[in-house]
């Protein structure tokens, strides 16, 4: 098993770092060139939700990976507001944000991307997404 | 992330290079508010440069076909590949959004709709 962990402003400008520090650690795996871009793809969309919807005001977001043999598992953790309803949230193009131009689209292209996605939130504690995927 | 843009006529092509995620959509946004002129009624969204693409880049999308259409203008995209068309399909985009393969391809289709192109 190998492991990484980063912590991070929830500042937009850390989005691309955010992908790229993933995609960086499972290089050593070779991967297919779309395993990466699927990987960056689902990491942008939990980060950027972390940063838009979990914080209003700054805040930190925590990416923990793990590698086990071609197994993927990235978890991005944020301490913000919150997701009231999960089922919800979860639904194609549902969006508490239609004024700020989201789509509603994150959580079914983290789902379509990955193999699997785990989503655990509290109001007012924070919001934990944990994805999985075998790459090929 | 990079963008310019050239105006024909009553068209803007709007050419992005690199990233668009959420960073970058207001970046692009103040770009396009600053060169969009009452008179330009097509736009066609260039991303053959752009490396990456999220949902930002969609919900930025809709948002210039939802201003657009409000005076009566077009919105297309061409350079669409690999991830980012899955996402524009996922989206349901591509319902209303026309895609193209090259801009050339793009500025023929809006000059056969008569007259909109001078
Ligand atoms: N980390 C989070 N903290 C609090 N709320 C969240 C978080 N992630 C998602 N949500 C809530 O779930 C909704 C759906 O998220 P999803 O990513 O699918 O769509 P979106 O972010 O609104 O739009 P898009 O991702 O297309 O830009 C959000 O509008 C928001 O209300
Ligand atoms: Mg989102």
């Amino acid at each position: 098993m190998n492991k990484m962990e980063i912590k991070f402003d929830a500042l937009s400008q850390n989005e691309a770092f955010a992908r790229l520090a993933v995609s960086g650690f499972i290089l050593y795996k070779n991967p297919g060139i779309n395993d990466m871009e699927d990987v960056k793809m689902a990491v942008s969309e939990a980060v950027t939700n972390s940063i838009i919807h979990g914080y209003n005001d700054g805040g930190v977001v925590r990416i923990y990976c793990e590698l086990n043999g071609n197994e993927l598992m990235v978890m991005v953790e944020d301490h913000g507001k919150g997701i009231e309803d999960i089922a919800l949230a979860r639904k194609p193009l549902y969006t508490t944000r239609p004024q700020e131009e989201r789509s509603g689209m994150g959580f079914t292209i983290m789902e379509a991307f990955m193999d699997r996605i785990i989503v655990e939130s509290e109001k007012g504690k924070g919001t934990k997404i944990t994805m999985y995927k075998e790459l090929k | 992330m990079k963008i310019d843009s050239n105006i024909t006529g009553n068209t803007i092509v709007v050419n992005l290079f690199g990233d668009v995620d959420h960073h970058s959509t207001d970046i692009i946004k103040n770009h396009i508010y600053k060169n969009l002129t009452p008179d330009i009624k097509n736009m066609i969204i260039n991303l053959e440069g752009v490396e990456f693409m999220d949902s930002s880049g969609i919900g930025m999308i809709l948002g210039r076909y939802k201003e657009m259409s409000e005076k009566m203008g077009t919105v297309s995209v061409t350079g669409i590949r690999g991830n980012m068309e899955r996402i524009y399909t996922l989206s349901g985009l591509y319902r209303i959004i026309k895609s193209y393969d090259t801009v050339d391809e793009a500025i023929e289709a809006v000059k056969a709709q008569a007259g909109v192109y001078k």
